[in-house]
């Protein structure tokens, strides 16, 4: 498996307070935007694409999680 | 040539760009032909003039007695411009087109574009990374170099209604535009009868693949006023909300403007001038100054055969396989069909392979029209997102492209056209496990040019296998014409650097300049196994 499935977030809680309040303000539209700027920003930074697919993959079907 | 302003049209309604006539019937036109081909457009003319050069008689059935004009392919790559260079029309090609690498991509409402980018990433090559060219001086040029050619006749106006393979040959029914019919046969017929191939029909062939709803309109304007020889693409632009748009200059001061109208629209309507004209000032600004060449409205399919060799009949280009014309990759890929058909036909006719490298072709065609079916659906996917998750990461990566460099490679408004890999076809010897090369040109990849004092290197390679060899090789087969690199010289190191050349080292290449196989430490009993598995021989 070379997606980490394990925890890898030092602060979870302020990392999901901080994504949480990026769709403050914003319409279902514009959630979807950001959501997509986020999953680009952050796949270009993982650039492994074993990683990539795997994380694809599993978004795809959580219950293989 | 002349040119093109009120143009003539033919009964059916086809633009007429030269008028030729019809051929007459004369006693010998039913006489046995070794090859047919069956079309007269870029890519049956191509395989006539490889094959004619090959010293292969060909007779060429072409259902117009005329060269139509119309909007039709226009952006010729280098892969294709090498062919026609080993052909002998490379140069006129280049000196009557429009040479470009740069391009642009626009998003809403900015009139600055979001980035622009230069496809010619590998310099100092004899041919350049693209050219515009309208198809009927394509195919003028052609003509004119297969009019010295006496092995290379055209029956201009003579459309086949009839055929019928067994296993030696094949019978066809040929009815010209006069009304006169005849039969004759063939060992071989080669249809590039185009997307709606009557030879496909007739055999009552598949052809699979996906539909695309939309529709879009070309406009051909001659502008008078001055822009650079570039692609510019628009993403929903404010001239055409929610659509896309595309321009590309093409010579004579030509320039093809393409806009897509979406599903639902009045095709007969979207064509008049009073409809086309707004949207083009819309474009270029109310000051443009311009005549119509052409206004037309397409809709296009990715589609192809599940084999293109059928026995005795085999199919090229558009009758084999269709894409969207983003990415240019239509007319490229029926030229490359051709380029890799004729080498193989002309052995197979010599008695020197079996029909087995005929097979090859079916494989390495099969291959190049997936990987162009492939990268077209994705473009189209890419400018037409299918649902509104789609449609956010489409705008996504455009809003993020303008000020972030990574986001740019996935910008898609047509990928264009380069020559196909085949790094799984049989006529490929794999390099030694183990050998290490600093050189993307594997077997089954196509050669790249790079000067040498003795001129560019494709030209030196020819239309045989030949043997490019950094030091010497012993006791190679006569067939194979050895290039030694320190004869030919390599002024700026670019020969050893691109084919990573390293004293010793050796790569044999096939007649159509793909590399068949490579070593560090070349035989003559290697260099022989890997000639005839590159001639389909086991």
């Amino acid at each position: 498996m070379a997606c980490n499935t394990k925890p890898n977030i030092a602060s979870p809680d302020d990392f999901y307070a901080a994504l949480v309040q990026m769709y403050d303000g914003l319409d279902d539209a514009a959630c979807m935007r950001a959501n997509a700027r986020l999953i680009l920003l952050l796949a270009n930074h993982v650039g492994d694409e074993r990683v990539l697919r795997e994380a694809v993959d599993l978004a795809a079907r959580p219950e293989n999680c | 040539m002349g040119e093109l302003t009120n143009p003539m049209v033919s009964q059916d309604g086809i633009p007429v760009w030269r008028h030729v006539g019809t051929t007459p019937v004369t006693a010998n036109a039913m006489e046995r032909q070794q090859v047919v081909v069956v079309g007269g457009g870029p890519v049956g003319l191509t395989l006539a003039l490889d094959l004619g050069r090959r010293g292969i008689p060909v007779t060429v059935v072409n259902r117009l007695d005329f060269v139509a004009a119309g909007s039709k392919a226009i952006c010729f790559s280098k892969r294709t411009l090498d062919i026609w260079h080993r052909l002998g029309v490379g140069e006129a090609m280049v000196a009557k087109g429009v040479a470009w690498s740069c391009g642009k991509v626009f998003w809403g409402d900015s009139s600055e574009p979001i980035f622009g980018f230069d496809l010619e990433s590998v310099k100092q090559q004899r041919m350049p990374g693209f050219i515009n060219l309208q198809q009927y001086y394509v195919e003028d040029i052609l003509l004119q170099a297969l009019e010295s050619m006496p092995l290379v006749r055209i029956r201009w106006g003579h459309e086949v209604t009839g055929v019928e393979p067994d296993d030696e040959g094949v019978s066809v029914r040929v009815k010209t535009t006069n009304g006169e019919e005849y039969d004759l046969e063939t060992d071989w017929l080669v249809a590039c009868d185009g997307g709606r191939s009557p030879v496909r029909t007739m055999l009552g062939l598949d052809f699979q693949g996906r539909v695309f709803e939309d529709n879009f309109l070309i406009a051909d304007i001659r502008i008078k006023n001055e822009r650079p020889s570039e692609r510019w693409f628009w993403f929903d632009p404010p001239f055409n909300p929610g659509q896309s748009a595309l321009y590309h200059r093409q010579p004579d001061n030509v320039w093809r403007l393409d806009f897509q109208l979406g599903w639902d629209i009045d095709r007969e309507a979207s064509v008049r001038p009073e409809n086309v004209e707004p949207l083009i000032r819309a474009m270029l600004g109310d000051e443009v100054e311009f005549e119509p060449e052409w206004y037309s409205v397409y809709t296009f399919q990715c589609r192809r055969m599940e084999r293109f060799v059928h026995g005795r009949v085999i199919f090229a280009g558009d009758s084999a396989h269709l894409v969207s014309p983003f990415g240019a990759r239509g007319c490229n890929g029926g030229v490359a069909d051709a380029d890799n058909l004729g080498w193989k036909l002309e052995q197979v006719l010599r008695g020197l392979a079996k029909a087995a490298l005929l097979e090859s072709y079916n494989t390495e065609a099969v291959a190049t029209a997936e990987e162009n079916i492939r990268n077209s659906s994705r473009s189209t996917d890419f400018m037409t997102p299918k649902t509104p998750a789609a449609a956010a990461l489409r705008d996504a990566v455009l809003e993020l492209a303008r000020d972030h460099e990574f986001c740019r490679p996935f910008v898609n408004s047509g990928r264009l056209s380069t020559a196909v890999a085949y790094p799984a076809t049989p006529l490929s010897t794999p390099d030694r496990p183990g050998e290490i090369w600093d050189s993307p040109i594997a077997p089954g990849t196509a050669a790249l040019d790079a000067p040498t004092d003795q001129g560019f290197l494709l030209d030196l390679l020819g239309n045989s296998f030949a043997l490019l060899v950094n030091g010497d090789v012993q006791c190679v087969s006569a067939d194979i014409s050895i290039i030694r690199l320190h004869e030919v010289g390599d002024p700026e190191g670019l020969v050893r650097q691109r084919y990573d050349l390293r004293p010793g080292s050796a790569y044999l290449i096939r007649p159509d300049q793909y590399v068949a196989a490579r070593w560090r430490e070349p035989t003559a009993a290697g260099v022989s196994a890997a000639m005839s598995r590159g001639l389909g021989v086991d």
